[in-house]
Protein backbone atom coordinates (compact mmCIF):
# COMPACT_ATOMS: atom_id res chain seq x y z
CA UNK A 1 0.00 0.00 0.00
CA UNK A 2 1.08 3.50 -0.73
CA UNK A 3 2.53 4.85 2.59
CA UNK A 4 1.93 8.37 3.67
CA UNK A 5 5.14 10.05 3.04
CA UNK A 6 4.84 9.38 -0.66
CA UNK A 7 1.16 11.14 -0.42
CA UNK A 8 2.58 14.06 1.12
CA UNK A 9 5.48 13.92 -1.14
CA UNK A 10 2.72 13.97 -4.62
CA UNK A 11 0.61 16.54 -2.88
CA UNK A 12 3.27 18.88 -1.96
CA UNK A 13 4.43 19.03 -5.67
CA UNK A 14 1.15 19.80 -6.72
CA UNK A 15 0.52 22.73 -4.16
CA UNK A 16 3.95 23.56 -3.83
CA UNK A 17 5.59 22.85 -6.58
CA UNK A 18 3.27 24.09 -9.09
CA UNK A 19 2.74 20.12 -10.97
CA UNK A 20 0.54 20.84 -13.53
CA UNK A 21 -0.37 18.51 -16.49
CA UNK A 22 0.11 21.11 -19.26
CA UNK A 23 -2.64 19.83 -21.48
CA UNK A 24 -4.45 17.39 -22.86
CA UNK A 25 -5.05 17.44 -26.66
CA UNK A 26 -7.04 15.70 -29.18
CA UNK A 27 -5.86 15.59 -32.58
CA UNK A 28 -8.33 15.48 -35.21
CA UNK A 29 -7.76 14.05 -39.09
CA UNK A 30 -9.68 16.55 -41.40
CA UNK A 31 -9.09 14.50 -44.15
CA UNK A 32 -12.37 13.21 -44.44
CA UNK A 33 -14.38 16.67 -44.44
CA UNK A 34 -12.31 17.67 -48.33
CA UNK A 35 -14.71 18.97 -50.42
CA UNK A 36 -14.67 20.90 -53.56
CA UNK A 37 -17.70 23.34 -52.01
CA UNK A 38 -15.97 25.56 -49.61
CA UNK A 39 -18.88 26.12 -47.67
CA UNK A 40 -19.77 21.65 -47.56
CA UNK A 41 -16.02 22.32 -46.17
CA UNK A 42 -17.05 24.50 -43.31
CA UNK A 43 -20.14 22.31 -42.22
CA UNK A 44 -18.06 19.24 -42.24
CA UNK A 45 -15.03 20.32 -40.43
CA UNK A 46 -17.28 22.04 -37.56
CA UNK A 47 -19.65 18.89 -37.90
CA UNK A 48 -16.96 16.76 -37.05
CA UNK A 49 -14.70 18.76 -34.33
CA UNK A 50 -17.68 19.64 -32.26
CA UNK A 51 -19.33 15.72 -32.48
CA UNK A 52 -15.75 14.41 -31.40
CA UNK A 53 -14.54 16.64 -28.94
CA UNK A 54 -17.91 18.11 -27.41
CA UNK A 55 -16.80 16.39 -24.13
CA UNK A 56 -13.26 17.07 -24.33
CA UNK A 57 -13.95 19.94 -21.99
CA UNK A 58 -16.04 18.33 -19.33
CA UNK A 59 -13.36 14.94 -19.24
CA UNK A 60 -10.47 17.45 -18.66
CA UNK A 61 -12.32 18.49 -15.41
CA UNK A 62 -13.50 15.73 -14.22
CA UNK A 63 -10.08 13.86 -14.09
CA UNK A 64 -8.64 17.48 -12.70
CA UNK A 65 -11.05 16.65 -9.78
CA UNK A 66 -10.85 13.06 -9.39
CA UNK A 67 -7.22 13.35 -8.80
CA UNK A 68 -6.68 16.89 -7.77
CA UNK A 69 -4.46 17.59 -10.22
CA UNK A 70 -5.03 20.71 -11.99
CA UNK A 71 -4.98 20.46 -15.98
CA UNK A 72 -4.22 24.04 -17.27
CA UNK A 73 -5.49 23.42 -20.78
CA UNK A 74 -7.79 21.37 -23.33
CA UNK A 75 -7.05 21.76 -26.91
CA UNK A 76 -7.55 20.52 -30.22
CA UNK A 77 -4.70 20.08 -33.22
CA UNK A 78 -6.26 18.94 -36.97
CA UNK A 79 -4.94 18.38 -40.01
CA UNK A 80 -2.50 20.89 -41.62
CA UNK A 81 -5.67 22.99 -43.00
CA UNK A 82 -3.70 23.56 -46.26
CA UNK A 83 -4.55 19.92 -47.38
CA UNK A 84 -7.52 20.01 -46.33
CA UNK A 85 -8.43 23.49 -47.87
CA UNK A 86 -6.89 22.81 -51.23
CA UNK A 87 -9.49 21.32 -52.99
CA UNK A 88 -11.95 24.17 -52.40
CA UNK A 89 -9.87 27.44 -51.20
CA UNK A 90 -8.71 29.16 -54.24
CA UNK A 91 -7.97 32.33 -52.67
CA UNK A 92 -6.56 33.45 -49.02
CA UNK A 93 -10.08 34.84 -47.91
CA UNK A 94 -10.91 31.03 -48.73
CA UNK A 95 -9.08 29.83 -46.17
CA UNK A 96 -10.04 33.00 -43.80
CA UNK A 97 -13.56 31.73 -43.74
CA UNK A 98 -12.25 27.74 -42.89
CA UNK A 99 -10.23 29.98 -39.96
CA UNK A 100 -13.55 31.33 -38.56
CA UNK A 101 -14.81 27.87 -38.61
CA UNK A 102 -12.52 26.30 -36.66
CA UNK A 103 -12.68 29.02 -34.25
CA UNK A 104 -16.19 28.81 -33.78
CA UNK A 105 -15.89 25.29 -33.47
CA UNK A 106 -13.66 25.59 -30.86
CA UNK A 107 -15.57 28.46 -29.14
CA UNK A 108 -18.48 25.90 -29.23
CA UNK A 109 -16.40 23.01 -27.75
CA UNK A 110 -14.58 25.48 -24.97
CA UNK A 111 -11.15 24.19 -25.84
CA UNK A 112 -8.09 27.08 -24.99
CA UNK A 113 -6.46 26.95 -28.42
CA UNK A 114 -7.60 24.74 -31.76
CA UNK A 115 -3.96 24.83 -33.79
CA UNK A 116 -3.61 23.43 -37.43
CA UNK A 117 -3.72 26.31 -39.46
CA UNK A 118 -0.59 24.91 -41.37
CA UNK A 119 1.05 24.31 -44.04
CA UNK A 120 3.76 21.33 -44.77
CA UNK A 121 6.51 22.97 -47.42
CA UNK A 122 9.50 21.96 -46.26
CA UNK A 123 10.38 21.10 -50.26
CA UNK A 124 8.08 23.14 -51.70
CA UNK A 125 4.50 25.15 -51.75
CA UNK A 126 1.40 24.24 -53.46
CA UNK A 127 -0.88 27.09 -54.60
CA UNK A 128 -3.24 26.21 -51.96
CA UNK A 129 0.11 26.76 -49.40
CA UNK A 130 0.98 30.00 -50.88
CA UNK A 131 -2.67 30.82 -50.30
CA UNK A 132 -2.70 29.24 -46.63
CA UNK A 133 0.13 31.49 -45.91
CA UNK A 134 -0.68 34.76 -47.33
CA UNK A 135 -4.12 34.87 -44.81
CA UNK A 136 -2.42 33.97 -41.93
CA UNK A 137 -2.47 37.93 -40.74
CA UNK A 138 -6.39 37.98 -41.86
CA UNK A 139 -6.67 34.50 -39.87
CA UNK A 140 -5.26 35.29 -37.31
CA UNK A 141 -6.23 38.89 -36.80
CA UNK A 142 -10.03 37.86 -37.26
CA UNK A 143 -10.07 34.73 -34.32
CA UNK A 144 -9.09 33.90 -31.51
CA UNK A 145 -8.49 30.82 -30.36
CA UNK A 146 -6.82 29.67 -33.74
CA UNK A 147 -2.73 29.00 -33.94
CA UNK A 148 -0.60 28.90 -37.01
CA UNK A 149 2.30 26.58 -37.75
CA UNK A 150 4.22 26.15 -41.11
CA UNK A 151 6.79 23.84 -41.36
CA UNK A 152 9.59 24.98 -43.94
CA UNK A 153 12.26 22.57 -43.48
CA UNK A 154 13.53 19.36 -42.52
CA UNK A 155 17.02 17.02 -42.29
CA UNK A 156 15.46 14.89 -45.13
CA UNK A 157 14.72 17.52 -47.42
CA UNK A 158 16.65 20.82 -46.49
CA UNK A 159 14.60 24.15 -46.07
CA UNK A 160 12.31 26.22 -48.49
CA UNK A 161 13.93 29.20 -48.60
CA UNK A 162 10.95 30.61 -50.64
CA UNK A 163 8.73 29.98 -47.95
CA UNK A 164 11.41 31.39 -45.26
CA UNK A 165 11.20 34.71 -47.15
CA UNK A 166 7.79 34.73 -47.71
CA UNK A 167 7.17 34.41 -43.88
CA UNK A 168 9.94 37.17 -42.91
CA UNK A 169 6.91 39.84 -44.70
CA UNK A 170 4.08 37.19 -43.34
CA UNK A 171 5.37 37.84 -39.51
CA UNK A 172 5.35 41.37 -40.46
CA UNK A 173 2.09 41.62 -41.47
CA UNK A 174 0.49 39.82 -38.95
CA UNK A 175 2.45 42.10 -36.17
CA UNK A 176 0.42 45.05 -37.63
CA UNK A 177 -2.71 43.29 -38.45
CA UNK A 178 -2.63 42.46 -34.58
CA UNK A 179 -0.99 45.67 -33.49
CA UNK A 180 -3.78 47.08 -31.34
CA UNK A 181 -3.57 43.94 -29.43
CA UNK A 182 0.19 43.51 -28.77
CA UNK A 183 0.97 42.37 -31.99
CA UNK A 184 -0.36 38.88 -30.47
CA UNK A 185 -1.17 37.32 -33.56
CA UNK A 186 2.72 36.75 -33.98
CA UNK A 187 2.78 34.44 -30.16
CA UNK A 188 -0.11 32.19 -32.27
CA UNK A 189 2.46 31.87 -35.66
CA UNK A 190 5.57 28.95 -35.19
CA UNK A 191 7.57 28.29 -38.03
CA UNK A 192 9.38 24.79 -38.03
CA UNK A 193 12.27 22.55 -38.82
CA UNK A 194 11.18 18.92 -38.43
CA UNK A 195 7.65 19.35 -36.72
CA UNK A 196 6.92 16.42 -34.96
CA UNK A 197 3.32 15.13 -36.22
CA UNK A 198 1.99 14.44 -32.58
CA UNK A 199 2.91 18.06 -30.72
CA UNK A 200 0.40 18.40 -28.14
CA UNK A 201 1.64 22.18 -27.07
CA UNK A 202 0.73 25.38 -28.81
CA UNK A 203 0.90 27.21 -31.08
CA UNK A 204 2.48 24.45 -33.21
CA UNK A 205 0.80 21.56 -32.79
CA UNK A 206 -1.00 20.10 -35.76
CA UNK A 207 -2.38 16.68 -36.25
CA UNK A 208 -0.28 15.23 -38.63
CA UNK A 209 -1.15 12.92 -41.74
CA UNK A 210 0.38 9.96 -40.06
CA UNK A 211 -2.24 10.16 -37.49
CA UNK A 212 -4.68 7.85 -36.73
CA UNK A 213 -8.18 9.41 -37.04
CA UNK A 214 -8.71 11.03 -33.88
CA UNK A 215 -5.87 10.60 -30.93
CA UNK A 216 -5.25 11.95 -27.21
CA UNK A 217 -1.59 13.40 -26.90
CA UNK A 218 -0.72 15.20 -23.48
CA UNK A 219 2.14 17.53 -22.18
CA UNK A 220 2.54 17.40 -18.96
CA UNK A 221 5.13 20.12 -16.96
CA UNK A 222 6.59 20.81 -13.74
CA UNK A 223 10.13 22.94 -13.75
CA UNK A 224 9.04 23.90 -10.70
CA UNK A 225 9.22 20.39 -9.42
CA UNK A 226 12.54 19.89 -10.64
CA UNK A 227 13.92 23.20 -8.95
CA UNK A 228 12.57 21.95 -5.20
CA UNK A 229 14.35 18.61 -5.56
CA UNK A 230 17.71 20.34 -6.99
CA UNK A 231 17.69 22.83 -4.02
CA UNK A 232 18.25 19.43 -1.81
CA UNK A 233 21.24 18.82 -3.96
CA UNK A 234 23.04 21.75 -3.80
CA UNK A 235 26.78 21.43 -3.95
CA UNK A 236 26.35 18.06 -5.23
CA UNK A 237 28.38 15.84 -7.85
CA UNK A 238 27.34 15.49 -11.58
CA UNK A 239 25.95 12.48 -11.07
CA UNK A 240 23.79 13.19 -7.73
CA UNK A 241 22.31 16.39 -10.33
CA UNK A 242 21.45 14.36 -13.22
CA UNK A 243 20.07 10.99 -11.11
CA UNK A 244 18.09 14.07 -9.50
CA UNK A 245 16.29 15.40 -12.68
CA UNK A 246 15.86 11.93 -14.13
CA UNK A 247 14.20 10.82 -11.05
CA UNK A 248 11.59 13.72 -11.13
CA UNK A 249 11.17 13.78 -14.66
CA UNK A 250 10.10 9.90 -14.17
CA UNK A 251 7.30 11.16 -11.53
CA UNK A 252 6.03 13.82 -13.59
CA UNK A 253 5.77 11.96 -16.36
CA UNK A 254 4.04 9.39 -14.79
CA UNK A 255 1.47 11.74 -14.46
CA UNK A 256 1.40 12.40 -17.67
CA UNK A 257 0.44 9.11 -18.61
CA UNK A 258 -2.05 8.63 -15.78
CA UNK A 259 -3.81 11.35 -17.10
CA UNK A 260 -3.49 10.59 -21.18
CA UNK A 261 -4.86 6.92 -20.37
CA UNK A 262 -7.83 8.59 -18.47
CA UNK A 263 -8.46 10.57 -21.00
CA UNK A 264 -8.37 7.90 -23.58
CA UNK A 265 -10.52 5.64 -21.76
CA UNK A 266 -13.52 8.43 -20.76
CA UNK A 267 -13.76 9.99 -24.25
CA UNK A 268 -13.30 6.41 -25.90
CA UNK A 269 -10.19 8.03 -28.33
CA UNK A 270 -6.44 5.82 -28.87
CA UNK A 271 -4.00 7.37 -26.55
CA UNK A 272 -1.48 9.03 -28.50
CA UNK A 273 2.02 10.17 -26.76
CA UNK A 274 2.86 12.07 -23.74
CA UNK A 275 5.08 14.90 -24.32
CA UNK A 276 7.64 15.08 -21.26
CA UNK A 277 8.23 19.17 -21.87
CA UNK A 278 9.24 21.03 -18.88
CA UNK A 279 7.26 24.32 -19.90
CA UNK A 280 7.37 27.28 -17.79
CA UNK A 281 4.60 30.06 -16.88
CA UNK A 282 5.47 33.22 -15.96
CA UNK A 283 4.03 32.36 -12.06
CA UNK A 284 7.09 32.42 -9.93
CA UNK A 285 8.23 29.33 -8.88
CA UNK A 286 7.36 27.91 -12.68
CA UNK A 287 10.37 28.67 -14.24
CA UNK A 288 13.21 26.56 -16.30
CA UNK A 289 15.20 29.27 -15.85
CA UNK A 290 15.84 29.06 -12.20
CA UNK A 291 16.20 25.34 -12.43
CA UNK A 292 19.45 26.77 -14.92
CA UNK A 293 20.32 28.56 -11.79
CA UNK A 294 20.00 26.37 -9.56
CA UNK A 295 22.12 24.00 -11.33
CA UNK A 296 24.80 26.74 -10.26
CA UNK A 297 24.36 29.69 -13.12
CA UNK A 298 24.05 33.51 -12.14
CA UNK A 299 21.79 34.06 -14.89
CA UNK A 300 20.68 31.89 -18.58
CA UNK A 301 23.10 33.48 -20.43
CA UNK A 302 26.28 32.98 -18.57
CA UNK A 303 29.21 30.44 -19.90
CA UNK A 304 28.11 27.60 -19.09
CA UNK A 305 24.25 27.95 -20.14
CA UNK A 306 24.65 25.46 -23.28
CA UNK A 307 26.22 22.91 -21.31
CA UNK A 308 23.58 23.12 -18.14
CA UNK A 309 20.62 22.75 -20.53
CA UNK A 310 22.25 20.03 -22.62
CA UNK A 311 22.26 17.99 -19.47
CA UNK A 312 18.61 18.93 -18.10
CA UNK A 313 17.35 18.46 -21.30
CA UNK A 314 18.87 14.85 -22.12
CA UNK A 315 18.31 13.82 -18.08
CA UNK A 316 14.83 14.90 -18.64
CA UNK A 317 14.02 12.55 -21.51
CA UNK A 318 15.90 9.53 -20.00
CA UNK A 319 13.86 10.14 -16.98
CA UNK A 320 10.65 10.76 -19.02
CA UNK A 321 11.35 7.89 -21.42
CA UNK A 322 10.64 5.03 -19.09
CA UNK A 323 7.40 6.36 -17.11
CA UNK A 324 5.31 6.80 -20.81
CA UNK A 325 4.34 3.76 -23.00
CA UNK A 326 4.79 6.25 -25.75
CA UNK A 327 6.37 9.65 -25.70
CA UNK A 328 7.16 12.07 -28.69
CA UNK A 329 5.80 15.64 -29.53
CA UNK A 330 8.67 17.98 -28.71
CA UNK A 331 9.63 16.38 -25.36
CA UNK A 332 12.33 18.14 -23.38
CA UNK A 333 12.72 21.84 -21.87
CA UNK A 334 10.85 24.72 -23.41
CA UNK A 335 13.00 27.86 -23.23
CA UNK A 336 10.50 30.77 -24.25
CA UNK A 337 11.60 34.21 -23.21
CA UNK A 338 8.16 35.93 -22.35
CA UNK A 339 6.69 33.25 -20.88
CA UNK A 340 9.41 32.06 -18.13
CA UNK A 341 10.20 34.88 -15.24
CA UNK A 342 13.94 33.64 -15.10
CA UNK A 343 14.10 34.33 -18.56
CA UNK A 344 13.08 37.96 -18.58
CA UNK A 345 14.94 38.90 -15.63
CA UNK A 346 18.26 37.25 -17.53
CA UNK A 347 17.39 39.17 -20.42
CA UNK A 348 16.38 42.81 -18.36
CA UNK A 349 20.28 41.89 -16.57
CA UNK A 350 21.93 41.82 -19.54
CA UNK A 351 22.75 37.98 -19.27
CA UNK A 352 20.96 36.30 -22.52
CA UNK A 353 21.28 37.75 -25.73
CA UNK A 354 19.26 36.51 -29.24
CA UNK A 355 22.76 35.12 -29.69
CA UNK A 356 22.91 33.42 -26.71
CA UNK A 357 19.29 31.89 -26.91
CA UNK A 358 20.77 30.72 -30.87
CA UNK A 359 23.25 28.34 -29.07
CA UNK A 360 21.00 26.97 -26.48
CA UNK A 361 18.28 26.18 -29.27
CA UNK A 362 20.82 23.57 -30.39
CA UNK A 363 20.91 21.72 -27.00
CA UNK A 364 17.09 21.54 -26.16
CA UNK A 365 13.62 21.43 -27.61
CA UNK A 366 11.99 23.65 -29.70
CA UNK A 367 13.95 26.99 -30.74
CA UNK A 368 14.09 30.75 -30.66
CA UNK A 369 10.48 30.83 -28.48
CA UNK A 370 8.05 34.19 -27.29
CA UNK A 371 10.54 36.45 -28.62
CA UNK A 372 9.57 39.84 -28.65
CA UNK A 373 11.92 42.20 -30.89
CA UNK A 374 11.88 45.94 -32.31
CA UNK A 375 8.88 46.91 -34.56
CA UNK A 376 11.38 48.33 -36.97
CA UNK A 377 12.78 44.89 -37.38
CA UNK A 378 13.17 44.43 -41.27
CA UNK A 379 11.02 41.01 -43.24
CA UNK A 380 14.74 40.33 -44.54
CA UNK A 381 16.23 40.43 -40.78
CA UNK A 382 13.08 37.63 -39.57
CA UNK A 383 13.78 35.24 -42.57
CA UNK A 384 17.50 35.55 -41.77
CA UNK A 385 16.77 34.30 -38.12
CA UNK A 386 14.02 32.00 -39.34
CA UNK A 387 16.78 30.49 -41.98
CA UNK A 388 19.46 29.97 -38.90
CA UNK A 389 17.38 28.51 -36.57
CA UNK A 390 16.16 26.06 -39.42
CA UNK A 391 19.56 25.38 -40.37
CA UNK A 392 19.89 24.16 -36.34
CA UNK A 393 17.25 22.25 -36.99
CA UNK A 394 17.93 20.50 -40.67
CA UNK A 395 21.73 19.22 -39.59
CA UNK A 396 21.16 18.02 -35.95
CA UNK A 397 18.38 16.18 -36.66
CA UNK A 398 15.98 17.77 -34.39
CA UNK A 399 13.16 19.98 -34.54
CA UNK A 400 13.68 23.90 -33.97
CA UNK A 401 10.70 26.78 -34.18
CA UNK A 402 10.99 30.61 -34.74
CA UNK A 403 8.17 32.32 -33.18
CA UNK A 404 9.15 36.27 -33.07
CA UNK A 405 7.02 38.97 -32.24
CA UNK A 406 7.98 42.15 -34.23
CA UNK A 407 6.39 44.70 -31.59
CA UNK A 408 4.87 47.35 -33.77
CA UNK A 409 5.71 50.98 -32.20
CA UNK A 410 8.13 49.80 -29.80
CA UNK A 411 11.88 49.44 -29.43
CA UNK A 412 14.61 48.02 -27.52
CA UNK A 413 14.20 48.74 -23.76
CA UNK A 414 10.57 49.08 -24.27
CA UNK A 415 8.03 45.82 -22.26
CA UNK A 416 5.21 44.12 -23.93
CA UNK A 417 2.51 43.08 -22.21
CA UNK A 418 0.36 39.38 -23.88
CA UNK A 419 -1.28 38.07 -20.21
CA UNK A 420 -2.20 34.86 -19.23
CA UNK A 421 0.42 31.95 -20.02
CA UNK A 422 2.14 33.88 -22.34
CA UNK A 423 3.16 36.82 -20.02
CA UNK A 424 5.37 39.95 -20.98
CA UNK A 425 8.63 40.39 -22.53
CA UNK A 426 11.64 43.00 -22.71
CA UNK A 427 12.02 44.21 -26.29
CA UNK A 428 15.51 42.54 -27.59
CA UNK A 429 18.07 43.96 -30.02
CA UNK A 430 18.30 41.96 -32.80
CA UNK A 431 21.90 42.14 -34.83
CA UNK A 432 20.75 44.85 -38.02
CA UNK A 433 23.72 44.13 -40.77
CA UNK A 434 21.86 43.26 -43.68
CA UNK A 435 20.89 39.54 -45.23
CA UNK A 436 18.52 40.15 -47.46
CA UNK A 437 20.49 39.56 -50.80
CA UNK A 438 20.85 36.26 -49.14
CA UNK A 439 17.43 35.51 -48.30
CA UNK A 440 15.79 36.51 -51.63
CA UNK A 441 18.07 33.76 -53.45
CA UNK A 442 15.02 31.94 -55.09
CA UNK A 443 15.07 27.76 -53.97
CA UNK A 444 15.91 25.92 -51.45
CA UNK A 445 18.97 24.79 -49.27
CA UNK A 446 19.80 21.55 -50.14
CA UNK A 447 19.19 18.32 -47.73
CA UNK A 448 21.87 17.82 -45.58
CA UNK A 449 25.02 14.65 -46.09
CA UNK A 450 23.93 12.10 -43.43
CA UNK A 451 27.74 10.98 -43.09
CA UNK A 452 30.97 12.95 -42.15
CA UNK A 453 29.94 13.82 -38.97
CA UNK A 454 31.50 17.06 -37.59
CA UNK B 1 -12.33 -2.71 -5.02
CA UNK B 2 -11.73 0.79 -5.81
CA UNK B 3 -9.47 3.17 -3.19
CA UNK B 4 -8.69 6.49 -2.88
CA UNK B 5 -6.85 8.87 -0.14
CA UNK B 6 -8.06 11.59 1.38
CA UNK B 7 -6.15 14.37 3.37
CA UNK B 8 -7.19 16.00 6.15
CA UNK B 9 -4.98 19.10 6.51
CA UNK B 10 -5.68 22.24 9.43
CA UNK B 11 -5.63 23.78 12.55
CA UNK B 12 -6.78 21.08 14.97
CA UNK B 13 -10.28 21.20 16.85
CA UNK B 14 -13.01 18.49 18.58
CA UNK B 15 -14.25 15.81 16.74
CA UNK B 16 -12.67 16.01 13.44
CA UNK B 17 -12.54 12.12 13.03
CA UNK B 18 -15.27 11.81 14.33
CA UNK B 19 -17.02 13.48 11.96
CA UNK B 20 -15.08 12.52 8.89
CA UNK B 21 -15.35 8.89 9.82
CA UNK B 22 -19.46 9.43 10.29
CA UNK B 23 -19.36 11.08 6.73
CA UNK B 24 -17.71 8.08 5.28
CA UNK B 25 -19.74 4.91 7.47
CA UNK B 26 -22.90 6.62 6.42
CA UNK B 27 -21.65 6.64 2.83
CA UNK B 28 -20.66 2.88 2.86
CA UNK B 29 -16.87 3.73 2.44
CA UNK B 30 -14.33 1.50 4.38
CA UNK B 31 -11.18 2.37 5.82
CA UNK B 32 -8.24 0.82 5.01
CA UNK B 33 -5.60 2.49 6.78
CA UNK B 34 -5.55 6.04 9.21
CA UNK B 35 -2.17 7.86 10.18
CA UNK B 36 -2.81 11.04 11.87
CA UNK B 37 -0.29 13.74 13.61
CA UNK B 38 -0.61 17.04 15.16
CA UNK B 39 2.47 19.25 13.62
CA UNK B 40 2.80 22.52 14.86
CA UNK B 41 -1.18 22.90 15.98
CA UNK B 42 -1.76 21.68 12.63
CA UNK B 43 -4.04 18.72 12.36
CA UNK B 44 -3.14 16.27 9.66
CA UNK B 45 -4.62 12.63 9.24
CA UNK B 46 -3.84 10.96 5.53
CA UNK B 47 -6.50 7.97 4.99
CA UNK B 48 -6.54 5.40 2.82
CA UNK B 49 -10.15 4.01 1.73
CA UNK B 50 -12.18 1.78 -0.37
CA UNK B 51 -15.17 3.32 -2.45
CA UNK B 52 -16.49 -0.07 -3.78
CA UNK B 53 -19.59 -0.16 -1.87
CA UNK B 54 -20.13 3.58 -1.86
CA UNK B 55 -23.15 4.35 -4.33
CA UNK B 56 -22.61 7.68 -4.45
CA UNK B 57 -20.45 9.84 -7.53
CA UNK B 58 -16.65 10.04 -6.65
CA UNK B 59 -17.43 13.65 -7.50
CA UNK B 60 -20.27 13.87 -5.34
CA UNK B 61 -18.55 12.90 -2.39
CA UNK B 62 -15.46 14.98 -3.13
CA UNK B 63 -17.72 17.87 -2.75
CA UNK B 64 -19.43 17.05 0.42
CA UNK B 65 -16.04 15.88 2.08
CA UNK B 66 -14.89 19.66 1.08
CA UNK B 67 -18.18 21.34 2.45
CA UNK B 68 -17.65 18.95 6.01
CA UNK B 69 -14.18 20.18 5.88
CA UNK B 70 -15.07 23.58 5.61
CA UNK B 71 -17.85 23.77 8.46
CA UNK B 72 -14.43 22.29 10.36
CA UNK B 73 -11.82 24.87 9.05
CA UNK B 74 -9.88 22.12 7.72
CA UNK B 75 -9.52 21.26 3.76
CA UNK B 76 -10.76 17.94 2.93
CA UNK B 77 -9.73 16.43 -0.61
CA UNK B 78 -10.19 13.31 -2.01
CA UNK B 79 -8.20 11.39 -4.72
CA UNK B 80 -8.33 8.78 -6.55
CA UNK B 81 -5.27 6.59 -5.40
CA UNK B 82 -3.68 5.29 -8.66
CA UNK B 83 -1.97 9.01 -9.11
CA UNK B 84 0.35 7.84 -6.22
CA UNK B 85 0.52 4.61 -7.29
CA UNK B 86 1.31 5.62 -10.86
CA UNK B 87 4.33 8.38 -9.16
CA UNK B 88 5.64 5.78 -6.87
CA UNK B 89 5.32 2.56 -7.91
CA UNK B 90 7.03 0.90 -11.01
Amino acid sequence: MINRAEIIETNNMIQDAKLDVRTITMGISLLDCIDSDLDRCCERIYEKITRLAGNLVATGEKIEKEFQIPIVNKRISVTPIALVGGACCKTPGDFVKIAKTLDRAAHTVGVNFLGGYSALVSKGMTQADKNLILSIPEALSTTSLLCSSINVGSTKTGIDMDAVEMLGHIIKETAEATKEDSCLGCAKLVIFCNAPDDNPFMAGAFHGVTEADAIINVGVSGPGVVKKALEQVRGESFEVLCETIKKTAFKITRVGQLVAKEASKMLDIPFGIVDLSLAPTPAIGDSVADILKEIGLEHPGAPGTTAALALLNDQVKKGGVMASSYVGGLSGAFIPVSEDQGMIDAVNAGALTLEKLEAMTCVCSVGLDMIAVPGDTKASTLSGIIADEMAIGMINAKTTAVRLIPVIGKGVGDTVEFGGLLGYAPIMPVNSFDCSAFVSRAGRIPAPIHSFKN
Amino acid sequence: MKRAVITVVGKDCVGIIAKTCTYLADNNINILDISQTILQEFFNMVMIVDLKSCEKDFLVIAEELEKLGETMGLVIRIQREDIFDMMHRI
